[in-house]
């Protein structure tokens, strides 16, 4: 009992050195989601740290054209607000050169020289007077130092969803993934069984080949699977990248982690079982559907949230068989693309991130049990 | 949009149906076949059966694997040895090319810096936090935080690190973390992934990020499975935290230790999402997986280069293969 109570009392410091370990590892994905949900303009001059403080960044405005001068008391007036209607905010400081935004503070009166001086309020309210007539046809620039308010919003995910195609993608990177979790299943369940509970000739043979299998890289299969899909096509005259080629061929990537995790599995049920229905007549058909099959199921989902997981995040798959054209990408080359083409939109980056990362996200926290179940079974022996 | 989930939805109807068809059928045409409940060779014939059976149940795994993964294998061997369309044969000059090309070294120069970091940092970190978070009453929770990178994909996680690496020119305000706890601290703001060297290990700590959680699930499982009198003893010798920790409990899970260390390294040589997301093999971040990835369609692809390099990968994998093959083979003897 001494050996349990001191595995559950660390100390002040295990908490403390665990504390920081958590704050590390999720302090990455924690920038990303806050940074999706700031203002755009606030993201791109300021850190997500700072979201909750009110930022103060420089700014650039310009009046109004001098057309629309009034004159007022024999002067002549310009008027109006810095600020875009709806922007909460004040005017810090302000100045006429872009060196010196800091020149005047707020509500101060600058003289331009000629007659004409400039007067900024701290809520952006601006008045240009002149003794004489504005002339020429652009507004007068005002360098200015705002303080802004912190500003929340769904813009960016507005945004992505719709004109940076993610919401395409979505529905796209679905289209692969579901087929493509389900379909190994059952023909690695029946693989399985008869590699458990049937005997022949190979079968050592045969699991030893699926074990090695598991490690085979990707890289291998690439380009003779291209070269076969482009022949096929020429063949047949259908086009050589289709859902239905990334499915079969995310099936075949599968099979040999989902026959390994089942096989272990289906082994390790009770030979009672088997032996007594196989007594009543049962033949392996039946005795695999009706007595095999239920009793896997939670195998069966680990295999499933592997497959899930592998295939929505699967990048490299993707591109080689699913081509690039706008309409068949999925959410991860997506991704890539816009961090060639948007690298430095952090809003639409950030957002599409993490729209990419909510799916699998939730799969993770809500069936992380079945998951962990899985690794264990797939690599803990000896 | 309706239309394309829908066309998935009929896959998946159409695939496991078409499946579990085959199945029934398959069997169902050997029963009619070898009739083994009665008649004169009912004995003869249920032998028969017992043979063929197992194929059938085998042969849709057998088949899309020999399609997909074996046949792969052997045709890439092949290629290795012919020029960029695949035709006619070049003996070995693709590898004399890829000892002598400076990309191609490189990458293997980066991918053995990756294969001694990621997989020993992502099994040490793993296993001091399963040991930590054992000690805790809320270790799972912790636990769940440290596995959650798991779940996103390479590609996000490299969203995620490079807005951390993010740079702006001195002067103006850092929003990329990296550069603003630098800044703070009072040192040089740097565009970390565009310096040769050491970007390779901005970049490994993406995939060390990612594994670790990882290896603590598995290593986290192994310390429970500990006996519990080999620790009783130890703390009735006085052993304490650390101490328990290297000298009692570390050398029980060698072999977990061993299989979390082999699975990241075969993680590690397949890494190419990283790569490509963060550098694209600029700033001499090269890796084999990005390298080959390229001469499949670089110049309108050169398959027996692209081969080449998968070659050297395969190389790279098959003594851990072969280990693995003979650790399932002792397992299964055992049972």
């Amino acid at each position: 009992m001494a050996a349990v109570g001191s595995r559950k009392s660390g100390g002040w410091l295990t908490h403390v050195m665990v504390l920081l370990i958590i704050v590390i590892w999720t302090v990455p994905t924690f920038g990303l989601f806050v940074s999706s949900i700031r203002d755009k303009d606030q993201l791109s001059v300021s850190g997500w740290w700072t979201a909750l403080t009110t930022n103060e960044s420089n700014a650039t405005g310009r009046a109004a054209p001098p057309s629309e001068q009034e004159e007022v008391d024999g002067k002549f007036v310009i008027s109006g607000n810095l600020f875009e209607e709806g922007q909460r905010g004040s005017v810090v400081s302000f100045g006429t050169r872009v060196q010196q935004p800091n020149e005047f503070e707020a509500g101060q009166t600058a003289d331009l020289g000629d007659g004409v001086t400039l007067t900024v309020a701290a809520d952006g309210d601006y008045q240009l007077v002149s003794d004489t007539a504005f002339e020429g046809s652009r507004g007068q620039r005002i360098f200015y130092r705002a303080a802004l308010p912190p500003r929340f919003t769904l813009e960016n995910y507005r945004e992505v969803l719709s004109s940076a195609g993610i919401g395409q993608s979505f529905i796209n990177s679905l289209t692969v993934t579901i087929p493509a979790t389900i379909i190994p299943i059952l023909i690695a369940a029946y693989a399985a069984y008869a590699l458990a509970w049937m005997k022949f000739p190979g079968r050592a043979l045969l699991l030893s080949i699926v074990v090695g299998l598991l490690v085979v890289p990707l890289q291998m299969s690439l380009i003779p699977l291209l070269k076969l899909y482009n022949g096929f096509g020429e063949i047949f005259g259908v086009p050589a990248k289709t859902y239905l080629g990334i499915w079969i061929a995310h099936t075949g990537f599968g099979l040999p982690l989902a026959i390994y995790l089942l096989r272990n599995y289906i082994s390790g049920l009770p030979r009672e079982i088997m032996e007594s229905a196989r007594v009543d007549g049962a033949t392996d058909f039946d005795i695999f559907v009706k007595i095999v099959l239920p009793l896997s199921l939670p195998a069966l989902a680990s295999f499933s949230i592997f497959q899930f997981l592998w295939v929505w995040n699967d990048l490299l798959v993707a591109i080689v068989f699913l081509g690039a054209q706008n309409d068949q990408l999925v959410l991860t080359a997506r991704l890539v693309n816009l961090l060639g083409s948007r690298g430095s939109n952090w809003e639409i980056l950030t957002a599409s991130a993490f729209i990419t990362i909510l799916v699998p996200l939730v799969v993770f926290l809500s069936l992380q049990r079945f998951l962990i179940r899985g690794l264990l079974a797939g690599s803990v022996k000896g | 949009m309706e239309q394309q989930l829908l066309g998935a939805f009929a896959a998946i109807v159409i695939g496991v149906g078409a499946c579990a068809l085959y199945y029934y059928a398959a069997n169902a045409v050997l029963d009619l076949a070898l009739p083994f409940r009665r008649g004169p060779q009912a004995v003869r014939n249920q032998k028969r059966a017992a043979l063929i059976r197992p194929w059938l149940f085998l042969f849709p795994a057998i088949l899309i694997l020999g399609v997909y993964l074996v046949y792969p294998a052997i045709e890439s061997l092949w290629l290795s040895f012919h020029g960029p369309s695949g035709e006619n044969f070049v003996g070995v000059n693709n590898y004399v090319w890829a000892v002598n090309d400076d990309e191609f070294r490189q990458s293997i120069f980066n991918n053995v810096l990756w294969l001694l970091v990621v997989p020993a940092l992502s099994t040490f970190f793993g296993l001091v936090i399963a040991f930590l978070t054992d000690r805790i009453w809320w270790g799972n929770i912790a636990k769940t935080l440290i596995f959650m990178p798991m779940a996103i994909s390479f590609v996000g996680a490299s969203v995620i690190w490079k807005f951390i690496y993010d740079y702006r020119s001195e002067g103006s305000t850092q929003i990329g973390l990296l550069n603003a706890i630098v800044q703070g601290l009072g040192g040089e703001p740097q565009a970390w992934i565009t310096i040769p060297f050491w970007n390779n290990f901005f970049l490994m700590v993406i995939l060390i990020w990612i594994q670790t959680g990882f290896a603590m699930v598995i290593l986290s499982a192994a310390l429970r499975g500990i006996s519990e009198e080999t620790i009783e003893a130890a703390i009735i010798d006085g052993a304490k935290g650390w101490q328990l920790f290297f000298y009692i409990m570390v050398p029980q899970i060698w072999g977990t230790i061993a299989v979390v260390w082999t699975t990241i390294t075969i993680t590690v040589l397949k890494v190419f999402d990283i790569v490509l997301a963060m550098t694209n093999g600029q700033w001499d971040t090269q890796v084999l997986a990005n390298l080959m990835f390229d001469w499949m369609f670089r110049g309108g692809g050169d398959f027996g280069r692209g081969a080449t390099i998968a070659i050297v990968i395969m190389v790279a994998v098959v003594p851990i293969m072969i280990w693995n093959i003979r650790r399932a083979n002792a397992e299964m003897e055992g049972r």
